[in-house]
C-alpha cells in the first residue's frame, strides 16, 4: 500500500473521559477515495473517534493524520479539508434549499459564482431543479438527506464523514443515497460512514467493527465473512459485539 | 386478557401534508403486529391517534371495543406506550425513572417485577446511573420497562429500534417475543425492513397509505416475477450494467449482491440474457442465482416511486 | 402525587445553573436595587460663582456644603465659565450669588440667588434644586428670626410618614418582591412544562391515568416552595441589610404572597400551554410578565402620571394590586381591613387563571 495514498492514518489513538476509556489504542488507515464503513454497537466509541478525526476533540494520546494534517496540531486545517453530515445535524429547516447551499458555501469560503454553479449542478443531479426555493421543512426526509450530502461535499473536501446518514430513510432513497456515495468516491473523495443497516456494511469497500472502545475487526466485507465463517455482515457484527 | 385493535378509515392531515389516508386495519388480540415503513409513512400519527394524543380528521378506532375518542381515558389505562423519543427523564437515574412511571400508574416496581424481570436484570447494574448516560440499547430497554410497568394489555412501541445497533435490536425483538407469549397485544413500528419477519403480521406503509397487510411469508410469497441475485467482480457498476438489460426490471443493490426481477417466462433464457450483457461489459466471475424475495424486495416493488413533494 | 413532586425536585436540584439563578437572582436584584439604583442623592458636585464674597454668601455656601448633599468641585470667577463647567461633565449645579449680595439684602430686604442645573437628568435636577432652595430658605428664616422680624409668609412643614428618611429602598423592596415572585413562579413553571414537551416525556404523562390537574399540581408545588424561600430571603435582606422593618403582620404578608405566587404559577401554566419550546416560554414570560410588571405596576413610575389608557391597563395588572398590599403591610402596618378589595381582586384573578390553565392544559398533543 502506497503511504502517500493514505488519507487517514491513526496510530495508537487513545481517548479517556476521566477513568473511562472511550477509544483504546485505535490503529487503522483509510485510502484516498475509499468507502470506509465504521461500525460498532451504540456506545462502542464511534462518535468519539469521529469527533477526534474531524478536529472537534483532542486525543488523550496517540496520533491521527487526516488529509495530511495532525488533528492535534492543526485541527483547523483538518476541518477545511473535510465535510460532515449526520442524521441529526444537517440543514436548516426554516431556510430554502438554495439558502442552505448559499450559507454552507459561504462558510467554506466559496465565492458567489461558485456557489451558484454548484447549487445548479447538484439540484440538476438530484432532479430537484424545481424545488430550489422551497423551505427545507416541506421536503421529505429522503430528499433532505440527499441534499445534506450534497452540501457536505460542496467545497470538494478530501474526506466526508457521514454519521448514520440513512436512518429512517425508505429503501429506495437509501439506494439512491448510496449511488451518490459511489459517485463521489469515484471522483476521489474518501467516504467515512457509520450505519446501523448491515446491508449497507456490504456496500463499503472496507469496514472496521468497534466494540468497547477497541477495533475488533477490520477488512473487506468478504474477508470478514470468511474469517468468521458466516454468510452475512449481520452475523459478523453479532459475533463481535455480543 | 389481551385485546384487539380496530382501525376504520382513519385520515389525518397536518396543514398541507396528508399523514394518513383512510387507513383501515384489524389487529387481533394477542398479535405482534408490525408497521413497516420509512419516516413520514404515518406510523407515529396512527399510534398517537390510538393513544388519544391527537384526533383523527375522520374515521374511528377502538381498542378492546372501546372508542379511542370517547373512552380515551379507559384506553390509556390498559395501554403501554413508548414514544419515538423514548420519553425518559435524562436527569433522573434508571431506578428513579422506573419508580416515577410506576407511581403515576399507581403501582410499584415490586408489584410487577415478574413482568419486567427479563428486561430489568439487564439494566439493573446501572440502576443508579442517570438515564441520559445510558447507551442507546440500554435507554431502549429502560423505556420498555417504563411502558410495561402497569401491566398493559396493549403495548404500542413507536420505532423502538431506530438508531440502535444490530445486537441490541436482536435482543429487543427476543424480549418482544416473550412479552407476546405473556398475552399482550403488541403494535410496533420500525423503519428496518428485516425486522418485519419477526412479526405475526405486518402493514407495509408509505406516505400515509397501507401498501399491504399480511403475514410476512404471505407478503413475500405474493412477490410478482422471479427474483435473481447477481454477483460479479465489478460490483460498482453492476447496477448500471443490469439496468441496461431490457428484460431486467427492479434492479436494486442488496448487500453484497444486486437483486433483479424477471417477468420472462423462461428463467434459463433470462439468466442467459443477463450473463451475455455482463460479459460484454467486461464483468467476470458472474454468479446468478434464483432467490426468494424478502420484505424489502416487496416494499421496493410496492412503493410508489414517483412520489411528488 | 408525592412521586411527581419528588421527581420535580430532582430536576431542579440537578440543574446547578438554574438553581444558582433561582436563588442568586433575588439576592443580586435586591442588592442592586437597594444600593446601586437609588434615587437618593448624596455628594452631588457643584460649582459656586460668588461675585460678592461677603459674610452672608460665605455663610450660605458653608451651610450648603455642610449638608451631605453637596460637594464643592470648583469656584468660578465669571459667568463665562458656567457653560464650560457643565460641559466638563461632572458638575450638576452652579450657585450664582450676584454682586453686592449682603448690601442689597440690607438695603432692599430681598436678594436673588440663581440656581443653574444640569437637567439632562431631570429627576436629579429637580431634587438638587429642592435641596438647595430648602437650605437657602431655612437660612433666611433663621436670619429673620434673629432680627426679630417675624415673616408674614406661611411656612409649610412637611412630615414624611411611613418612610421618614425617604429611603428609596422602601419603595423598591415591594416592587422587587413582586417581580421576583412573578418571574420565578411563572417563568420556571412554564419552562419546566415546555421542557417535558420538548423531551417527549409529556407524551408519556398524557397517556398515563394522571388527570391534568394532577400534572399541574405536581409541576407547581415545588415552585410554590421555592418562591416562598425566595420571599423569605428578600425580606431578610430588606430587614438586615437595608434596615427596612415590616410594620404589619408577618403572617398576613406571607399569606398574601402565597396567593400571589399561586396566581403567578397559574399564569406560568397558561404560558406553557401556548408555547411549544422552552425558548418561547422564556421570551413570553419575559415580555408578557416582566416588562409590564416593571413599567405599569407603579413600581418605578407612578401610575397617576400615566396617560389614562395606561392607567386602565395598569388596573388589570395583578402586580399593581399586590404592590399596594405589600406597601400597606410593610410600611403602614395596617391590617386586611384596608386592602381587602385588592386581595379580592388578586383572589379572583388567581381563580380565573387556574380555571383557564386547567381548561387549556391539553389532554392531547394538539
Amino acid at each position: 500500500m502506497n503511504e502517500s495514498k493514505q488519507i487517514i492514518v491513526v496510530n495508537d489513538l487513545v481517548k479517556m473521559f476521566g477513568h473511562f476509556t472511550a477509544n483504546d489504542k485505535l490503529n487503522f488507515s483509510v485510502k484516498k477515495g475509499e468507502i470506509f464503513g465504521f461500525l460498532g454497537a451504540n456506545g462502542a466509541g464511534k462518535t468519539t473517534a469521529i469527533k477526534i478525526l474531524s478536529g472537534l476533540s483532542k486525543p488523550t494520546s496517540g496520533k491521527a493524520i487526516v488529509a495530511g494534517f495532525d488533528v492535534k496540531k492543526h485541527p483547523n486545517k483538518v476541518k477545511k479539508n473535510i465535510g460532515y453530515m449526520s442524521q441529526r445535524f444537517s440543514l436548516y429547516d426554516d431556510m430554502t434549499v438554495k439558502e442552505n447551499f448559499r450559507f454552507y458555501g459561504g462558510i467554506y469560503g466559496l465565492n458567489r459564482k461558485e456557489i451558484r454553479e454548484k447549487t445548479a449542478h447538484f439540484l440538476k443531479k438530484l432532479d430537484m431543479e424545481d424545488y430550489g426555493n422551497m423551505l427545507l421543512k416541506n421536503i421529505p426526509l429522503g430528499w433532505k438527506q440527499k441534499l445534506a450530502f450534497s452540501v457536505a461535499i460542496l467545497h470538494n473536501p478530501k474526506i466526508v464523514f457521514l454519521d448514520e446518514p440513512t436512518g429512517g430513510v425508505d429503501p429506495l432513497t437509501r439506494r439512491q443515497f448510496w449511488e451518490l456515495i459511489y459517485e463521489s468516491s469515484a471522483q476521489g473523495t474518501t467516504v467515512f460512514v457509520t450505519t446501523h443497516y448491515m446491508d449497507e456494511a456490504e456496500y463499503c469497500e472496507r469496514v472496521s467493527i468497534m466494540s468497547e472502545g477497541r477495533i475488533e475487526a477490520i477488512g473487506t466485507p468478504a474477508e470478514l465473512k470468511e474469517k468468521f465463517d458466516v454468510k452475512t455482515m449481520d452475523e459478523v457484527f453479532i459475533k463481535i459485539a455480543r | 386478557m389481551s385485546v384487539p385493535v380496530n382501525i376504520q378509515n382513519i385520515s389525518k392531515s397536518y396543514e398541507k401534508v396528508e399523514a394518513l389516508k383512510a387507513v383501515s386495519l384489524n389487529i387481533k388480540a394477542g398479535e405482534l403486529f408490525g408497521f413497516i415503513g420509512p419516516d413520514g409513512a404515518g406510523k407515529t400519527s396512527l399510534f398517537r391517534i390510538l393513544t388519544g394524543l391527537i384526533l383523527p380528521d375522520s374515521g374511528t378506532a377502538s381498542v378492546a371495543e372501546m372508542d379511542v375518542l370517547k373512552d380515551f381515558k379507559k384506553v390509556r389505562n390498559i395501554t403501554g406506550y413508548m414514544p419515538g423519543r423514548f420519553s425518559l427523564y435524562y436527569d433522573l437515574t434508571v431506578a428513579e425513572n422506573l419508580n416515577f412511571y410506576a407511581s403515576i400508574f399507581k403501582t410499584s416496581l415490586k408489584e410487577n417485577y415478574d413482568l419486567i424481570k427479563d428486561i430489568y436484570v439487564q439494566i439493573e447494574p446501572f440502576s443508579n446511573r442517570k438515564a441520559g448516560d445510558l447507551s442507546g440499547g440500554m435507554k431502549q430497554k429502560l423505556a420498555l420497562s417504563c411502558a410495561l410497568i402497569h401491566r398493559p394489555k396493549l403495548l404500542i412501541l413507536d420505532e423502538p429500534t431506530t438508531g440502535v445497533d444490530a445486537v441490541s435490536r436482536k435482543e429487543f425483538w427476543e424480549l418482544l417475543d416473550k412479552m407476546q407469549q405473556g398475552g399482550i397485544t403488541i403494535l410496533v413500528s420500525t423503519p428496518y425492513m428485516d425486522e418485519a419477519s419477526l412479526c405475526n403480521r405486518v402493514a407495509l406503509m408509505q406516505s400515509g397509505n397501507v401498501l399491504s397487510v399480511d403475514t410476512p411469508s404471505n407478503i413475500t410469497a405474493r412477490y410478482k416475477g422471479q427474483l435473481f441475485a447477481v454477483k460479479t467482480n465489478k460490483m460498482h457498476n453492476l447496477v448500471t450494467a443490469l439496468e441496461q438489460v431490457p428484460a431486467a426490471t427492479q434492479v436494486y443493490r442488496f448487500g453484497d449482491e444486486v437483486h433483479v426481477t424477471s417477468f420472462h417466462e423462461n428463467d434459463t433464457v433470462f439468466v442467459g440474457l443477463l450473463s451475455d450483457a455482463l460479459k460484454e461489459k467486461g464483468h467476470l466471475d458472474i454468479q446468478i442465482n434464483k432467490k426468494q424475495a424478502v420484505i424489502e424486495d416487496c416494499f421496493l416493488a410496492l412503493m410508489d416511486k414517483n412520489q411528488a413533494i | 402525587m408525592y412521586a411527581f413532586i419528588k421527581k420535580e425536585f430532582f430536576h431542579i436540584f440537578r440543574d446547578y445553573r438554574s438553581m444558582l439563578i433561582l436563588f442568586g437572582m433575588p439576592v443580586v436584584q435586591v442588592l442592586l436595587f437597594g444600593f446601586a439604583i437609588t434615587t437618593d442623592i448624596n455628594d452631588a458636585k457643584i460649582a459656586i460663582l460668588d461675585q460678592s464674597k461677603d459674610p452672608i454668601t460665605r455663610e450660605i455656601t458653608q451651610k450648603m456644603l455642610s449638608s451631605k448633599y453637596f460637594i464643592l468641585e470648583q469656584n468660578l470667577q465669571s459667568n463665562n465659565q458656567i457653560e464650560a463647567a457643565f460641559q466638563s461633565g461632572n458638575i450638576k449645579e452652579v450657585v450664582v450669588f450676584e454682586h453686592g449680595f449682603a448690601e442689597k439684602l440690607q438695603r432692599d430686604g430681598k436678594v436673588d440667588v440663581q440656581l443653574i442645573l444640569d437637567a439632562s437628568e431631570p429627576n436629579t435636577a429637580n431634587m438638587l434644586s429642592a435641596y438647595s432652595s430648602g437650605i437657602i430658605n431655612t437660612y433666611s428664616l433663621q436670619q429673620m428670626m434673629a432680627a426679630n422680624k417675624i415673616p408674614v409668609s406661611i411656612q409649610t412643614e412637611s412630615m414624611m410618614l411611613y418612610n421618614p428618611e425617604l429611603k428609596s429602598v422602601y419603595m423598591f423592596v415591594p416592587g422587587v418582591i413582586t417581580i421576583l415572585l412573578m418571574l420565578v413562579s411563572a417563568m420556571m413553571t412554564s419552562i419546566s412544562i415546555t421542557r417535558e414537551k420538548e423531551m417527549g416525556t409529556m407524551e408519556a404523562l398524557l397517556v398515563s391515568p394522571l388527570k391534568p390537574l394532577q400534572i399541574i399540581i405536581g409541576k407547581v408545588t415545588p415552585y410554590v416552595l421555592l418562591s416562598f424561600i425566595n420571599l423569605i430571603v428578600i425580606l431578610l435582606l430588606a430587614r438586615f441589610v437595608f434596615g427596612m422593618p415590616t410594620q404589619g403582620s408577618m403572617t398576613l404578608l406571607l399569606l398574601e404572597s402565597i396567593l400571589f405566587i399561586i396566581m403567578s404559577l397559574a399564569l406560568g401554566i397558561l404560558i406553557s400551554t401556548v408555547s411549544k419550546t422552552q425558548q418561547q416560554a422564556m421570551l413570553l414570560s419575559m415580555f408578557a410578565l416582566m416588562l409590564p410588571t416593571i413599567l405599569l405596576s407603579g413600581f418605578i413610575f407612578p401610575i397617576e402620571n400615566m396617560p389614562i389608557i395606561l392607567q386602565w391597563i395598569s388596573h388589570v395588572m395583578p402586580s399593581k394590586w399586590f404592590i399596594i398590599i405589600i406597601k400597606n403591610i410593610m410600611l403602614k402596618g395596617v391590617g386586611i381591613a384596608y386592602f381587602w378589595k385588592e386581595t379580592l381582586i388578586i383572589l379572583f384573578t388567581t381563580l380565573f387563571f387556574i380555571a383557564m390553565s386547567v381548561k387549556k392544559f391539553k389532554v392531547r398533543l394538539e
